[in-house]
């Protein structure tokens, strides 16, 4: 396990160090703070003063060494919006994020693992094309599409839920339902894939001549042997929506980290970005090693005496069974750092 | 097994329709043969028309502005065809909006998408047939892109570089090149240990002409499929880029501007934004239904799913049935 854990976060290291210095550099050629935060009128020196408050008056690589020094001492700076620590401002911004994805990810499994057992129950059935058919349209909503369809319909005309904001269960409504749609509609998709490939095995027919319960066939010894692949794919989703809901906290004003980062980005706000960032990245990081042991805990052949390697191999086989080519991706994919955050 | 045999007739249908194909089937009849699979190919194509005629006929309209008619109610005859969908607070036709923004819409995603697949495509092949150490540092480069948060990128781009529809091609074709290269490196690294390719190598074939003969043909479906899948997703992300205001800026047009611009008469002119949307979904739904039969019809181990017709199907599915 320490071996693993080893591997783990030194193959994680260098893709991370590359994402933190590109953000540092990219950032800082959006344009100068100076413009955003002093009067119209200000006068050269007070740019002057503005800039080596900042240290933006040093050369970028003095800027980052001195940047990378804070880090080591667990300094990540104060924003230039508020005089807050960076880091005091990421991490309270997180829980709000934590709380949206993870409410979100159980609705979505519990649903796909319902509605995907019961279209794979009867393949090409009714029931199965109606799934595939719903599935295949929520995956492909825009979602701040259909956050604008909800808080026109329910917020504005019936009334039922505020439009935005994180006060009351109400409020949770829309968000939760406007994120749901893509996980749930991949998950269904992968659910179904995988019970099928489960219910047309020997150990199905062996449990039915036992004569165990449609329920338990289905309930106890298709759905746990399927619960792999679901796994790995619920894990990706989840990821995607650490860093992918910003469109979703922006229009519903969830103070989140989306949200954070967005407005860090337009107002210039570089410490806090990259606290953003380097958050996100290890909540990643610690994400996927979640992923790992819930996986050696569900498939034997994976459990830790088969090293990391077997366990990716597992998993990317997985990857590669729900017939989706996007995910049948590569060992090496342990980076714990944001994916593209465009995948709001 | 004794179940086949009574029912012979059955058994002989099947292999009448089967002799009746020989050969490879054309790709038009299996897309004929899926229905929804068939929609969504009429649906794409009549896009695309959109796209392309639109707006030569249309483009005066979109910006001709008529305060007489502000925000007027979609599907009112009433007002003349230009103003069937409605229109804007500064009384321009909704319709004509639409057809316009089409082809921006298009002309980001459809570029995107080609440049990702080309680029990530012929790297991953390369990558997946050499392995070792020039596999290893573009999965490394693949995994960087992957995780660099894309909004930052084109927020960088709309400050430093002008915000054009060019700008946003070239970033979401950018963090879109991983997603190819790790399909094309999966499939060409398990293609290069298989027998066909030792015996090109034996015969001293160049690596190059292996990869162009003989690997990229085989990854080609995949690829392309993945490419289907991938319209849908460039679309959704460019529209959200509009739609933050970091994407297409006015007084261009497109489907996720549309949807941001009409945000905020959502109380008294629904149609702005819920329109646009609708067009964003009906296209995404499309084009996620094509990737899906290109999926089974490029499949050799499926495509017969897609041969058969439907009273061949219903017998074999009792065949089937019986055996079991």
């Amino acid at each position: 396990m320490l071996t693993y854990l080893r591997k783990r976060i030194i193959s994680s290291a260098v893709p991370l160090l590359v994402v933190v210095v590109g953000v540092f550099a990219l950032a800082r050629m959006t344009g100068n703070p100076a413009a955003l935060y002093l009067p119209l009128n200000a006068t050269e020196a007070m740019r002057e003063d503005f800039a080596i408050r900042n240290g933006l008056d040093q050369p970028i690589w003095v800027q980052m060494a001195q940047y990378f020094g804070g880090v080591l001492r667990f300094d990540f700076g104060t924003s230039m919006r508020t005089g807050e620590s960076a880091a005091d401002m990421a991490l309270r911004a997180f829980p709000a994020t934590l709380q949206l994805a993870g409410t979100t990810m159980l609705i979505a499994i519990v649903l796909a693992v319902i509605v995907g057992s019961a279209a794979a129950l009867n393949p090409n059935g009714i029931l199965d094309r109606f799934s595939s058919f719903v599935s295949m349209t929520a995956a492909s909503i825009p979602d701040f599409w259909l956050a604008i369809v909800g808080i026109w319909v329910f917020a504005i005309t019936l009334g039922w839920v505020p439009t935005s904001g994180v006060l009351g269960a109400a409020a949770w409504v829309l968000p939760v339902a406007t994120l749901v749609m893509r996980p749930f509609g991949t998950l269904v998709q992968v659910v179904r894939g995988a019970m099928v490939s489960s219910l047309s095995e020997p150990y199905i027919k062996l449990a039915r001549s036992k004569g165990a319960t449609q329920y338990r066939v289905v309930g106890a010894h298709a759905l746990r042997n399927a619960a792999a692949p679901g796994l790995t794919v619920a894990g990706d989703l989840t990821v995607g929506l650490v860093n992918g809901a910003v469109v979703v906290e922006t229009i519903f004003g969830w103070p989140g980290i989306g949200k954070l980062m967005i407005d860090s980005i337009l107002q210039r706000d570089f410490a806090v970005l990259q606290a953003c960032v380097l958050l996100t990245a290890i909540a990643i990081f610690v994400l996927n090693i979640l992923i790992d042991i819930g996986y050696a805990l569900l498939d034997p052949r994976v459990r830790p005496s088969a090293g990391a390697r077997g366990r990716r191999k597992a998993r990317n086989e997985h990857r590669g069974q729900n017939n989706t080519p996007a995910t049948t991706g590569t060992p090496t994919t342990s980076a714990p750092v944001p994916t593209a955050a465009i995948d709001a | 097994m004794t179940q086949i045999q009574e029912k012979p007739a059955t058994q002989k249908t099947v292999k009448a329709n089967a002799t009746q194909r020989l050969g490879r089937p054309s790709m038009f009849s299996m897309l004929l043969r899926d229905k929804f699979a068939t929609v969504a190919a009429v649906i794409l194509s009549f896009v695309i028309l959109l796209a392309v005629f639109g707006p030569v006929l249309m483009g005066e309209l979109a910006t001709k502005q008529n305060l007489m008619f502000m925000n007027k109610e979609p599907f009112d005859l009433s007002n003349g065809w230009a103003y069937i969908l409605g229109s804007d607070s500064l009384g321009r036709s909704m319709l004509a909006r639409m057809v316009v923004a089409t082809q921006t819409t298009l002309l980001v995603a459809v570029p995107a998408v080609l440049i990702a697949l080309l680029i990530g495509s012929l790297w991953g092949v390369w990558a997946g047939y050499h392995r070792g150490r020039r596999e290893s540092i573009s999965m490394r480069i693949a995994d960087i892109i992957m995780s660099f948060p894309s909004l930052l990128l084109a927020v960088v781009v709309l400050f430093v570089f002008s915000p054009s529809a060019a700008n946003i091609v070239l970033i979401l074709a950018i963090t879109r090149i991983p997603i190819y290269m790790r399909t094309a490196r999966a499939e060409s690294a398990e293609l290069q240990s298989r027998t066909f390719v030792d015996a090109a190598r034996t015969f001293g074939t160049k690596p190059n002409a292996i990869i162009a003969r003989h690997v990229i043909p085989v990854v080609t479906p995949t690829l392309l499929t993945l490419a289907t899948l991938e319209f849908c997703f460039v679309m959704l992300a460019e529209s959200s880029l509009s739609f933050l205001g970091i994407g297409i800026q006015p007084p261009d047009v497109s489907w996720g501007l549309m949807v941001a611009q009409g945000r905020q008469y959502l109380q008294t002119a629904w149609w702005l934004s819920i329109l646009p949307g609708l067009a964003i979904v009906v296209t995404a739904v499309a084009a996620n239904m094509l990737a899906a039969w290109m999926r089974i019809a490029t499949d050799p181990a499926q495509r017969w799913r897609l041969t058969l017709d439907k009273q061949t199907k219903k017998s074999l599915t009792t065949v089937i049935k019986d055996t079991k």
